[in-house]
């Protein structure tokens, strides 16, 4: 049995091109990223948007091969899919419109192997341990988003795999039920010692959720620099208003900056201070 | 049904009731030769002798084997080799504009060939009512196939899905709308191909039988046998609205 604290994840030296076209030649999203992630651990991979995150995230779980590199769980390389001990959560809905909450969870335990007595059972408690109880008989269309995010934490977390890997999940939602999502995620994941990477591009999502937060540089990815964040999970309100939080986020924008300013051609460095308009800059701050 | 629908099928019935009495009339006030446009109530009287002496079954049964055969060939042909060709982007480029182009023939124009090879019997109404059923079966499932959202392909890989279970589970519940709605227009093109052929080279079958009475000059009698291929295809139509009305309910969370 393995122990919290040891290395679940290794990623080693991963690179990552595709061909963009005939002309436009190859794309490097990814340029020689390596990581060590612990079992239990929280980590966010957070950068300029475009950069690559998904790709890696993509990479480490197998649905993505990396141009050079390897990624290993327990010690094992990946080369595809391996639903026994990872699971994804989406951005957006992924979840099969045709058939019910319920149905949703089911066929995912199916793909998985699992047996088909177990199935039912095992759907119902996931779907009543994220709220979702009530609503096993609904179609996708007719939950919110954020219920229709938590019917898919609930498809992942059936498969009860040791590691989650979350991209954008919350991306498409307002910023309340987001920041209320995050706070059940927190207190999911205090009571269940997953290995989670939650790809994300909220500032405050980050420094809310992670242990630790991988900041990326602009395209082609590598990682700029790592931020431990202190404090146990569950998180709740208190820790977002604590004068630490603030620091942190504010740090992780600092590291963000340049290469966000890369990414969308940078017009605020290169304006003179007095010219920037006000409204801009009290946004900014 | 709500007011408005109710409305519809009111003013959709007065239609028919209209027509009806237009031609009631026309005979009534004698405007157009009998010949050309025979009385509605000798048409009625006729309708109700080759029903109740059975005559009229006799040519159903055998348009109705053409048509189911024809049909049956149609969809195995066509969803087999939609799957197959939707399934790769490759295939598909290949052959979706092919396949388009060769249903913006009229295809009726090889019709002498299949009589050339098939003969003038049941088989030459079977194939070529077949083929031409075949091509908007193929391409709504090589277009169902193709339209699938590529991330529920992504979940399911992620979930390690097996091919089957690809199949089975993500891309032909994903599909089902288009695919039934191609498998409707084919139905439609095979009953269609099947009276054609027949009027145009047919010794048995309603098709036959109309263009028959027809040169004979019995028009009253042709007009009872359209009367009844009328009433066949709004059963045939109705029974197909529920079918696809059922799979839309399915579908309808999309």
């Amino acid at each position: 049995m393995a122990f919290a604290g040891d290395v679940a994840i290794t990623v080693e030296k991963v690179s990552h091109a595709y061909l963009k076209g005939a002309q436009a030649g190859l794309l490097q999203t990814l340029r020689e990223v390596s990581l060590e992630i612990r079992r239990g651990e929280m980590v966010c991979l957070i950068g300029p948007s475009g950069c690559g995150k998904s790709t890696l995230l993509n990479i480490i779980g197998g649905l993505i091969q990396p141009s050079t590199g390897v990624v290993k769980v327990d010690g094992r390389v990946i080369r595809g899919p391996t639903p026994n001990e990872i699971a994804f959560v989406f951005q957006d809905n992924t979840l099969f419109p045709w058939s019910t909450i319920l149905e949703n969870v089911k066929v995912a335990l199916e793909f998985q192997g699992v047996p088909a007595t177990e199935r039912e059972g095992r759907a119902r408690t996931t779907l009543a341990a994220v709220g979702l109880k009530d609503f096993a008989d609904h179609y996708p269309h007719q939950l919110s988003g954020g219920m229709k995010q938590r019917a898919s934490l609930a498809r992942a977390l059936a498969l009860q795999t040791g590691i989650l890997l979350m991209d954008e999940p919350f991306a498409a939602l307002d910023e309340q039920t987001r920041t209320y999502l995050g706070e059940e995620l927190s207190r999911l994941l205090a009571k269940t010692g997953k290995t989670i990477i939650f790809v994300t591009h909220s500032l405050s999502e980050a420094v809310f959720l992670a242990d630790r937060v991988i900041v990326m540089t602009a395209r082609p990815a590598a990682i700029k620099a790592t931020i431990a964040v202190a404090g146990a999970h569950p998180r709740g309100p208190a820790f977002m208003a604590s004068p630490r939080f603030a620091e942190q986020r504010n740090e992780l924008y600092a590291l963000l900056r340049d290469e966000i300013e890369k990414t969308v051609g940078g017009l605020v460095g290169e304006e003179p201070e007095e010219a920037a308009p006000p409204m801009l800059a009290e946004q900014r701050g | 049904m709500t007011g408005t629908a109710w409305r519809a099928r009111a003013i959709q019935i007065g239609f028919v009731v209209v027509c009806v009495l237009g031609w009631i009339y026309v005979g009534n006030a004698r405007l157009i030769s009998p010949i050309f446009l025979p009385r509605f109530d000798r048409v009625m009287t006729e309708l109700l002798r080759i029903v109740s002496n059975g005559t009229v079954f006799v040519y159903l049964g055998v348009t109705l084997f053409e048509l189911f055969a024809a049909y049956a060939l149609a969809l195995a042909a066509g969803l087999t080799v939609g799957f197959l060709i939707g399934r790769s982007r490759f295939w598909v480029a290949v052959f979706e504009p092919l396949l388009n182009g060769i249903f913006a023939v009229p295809i009726v124009i090889f019709l002498p060939l299949f009589i050339l090879f098939l003969g003038i019997g049941i088989e030459s109404k079977i194939a070529f009512g077949a083929t031409y059923a075949f091509f908007p079966i193929v391409l709504n499932t090589i277009g169902g196939i193709g339209a699938v959202d590529a991330r529920f392909v992504t979940v399911a890989q992620s979930l390690g899905a097996t091919r089957w279970q690809m199949f089975k589970r993500v891309l032909l519940p994903a599909a089902l709308p288009v695919i039934v709605s191609g498998i409707r227009i084919g139905f439609l093109i095979g009953f269609f191909s099947i009276i054609g052929s027949e009027m145009i080279a047919g010794l048995d079958g309603l098709g036959s039988q109309i263009v028959q009475l027809g040169e004979g000059m019995n028009t009253a009698a042709m007009f009872a046998y359209i009367l009844f291929v009328i009433l066949i295809a709004a059963i045939l139509n109705t029974l197909l609205s529920l079918l696809q009305s059922r799979f839309n309910r399915v579908a309808a969370a999309s």
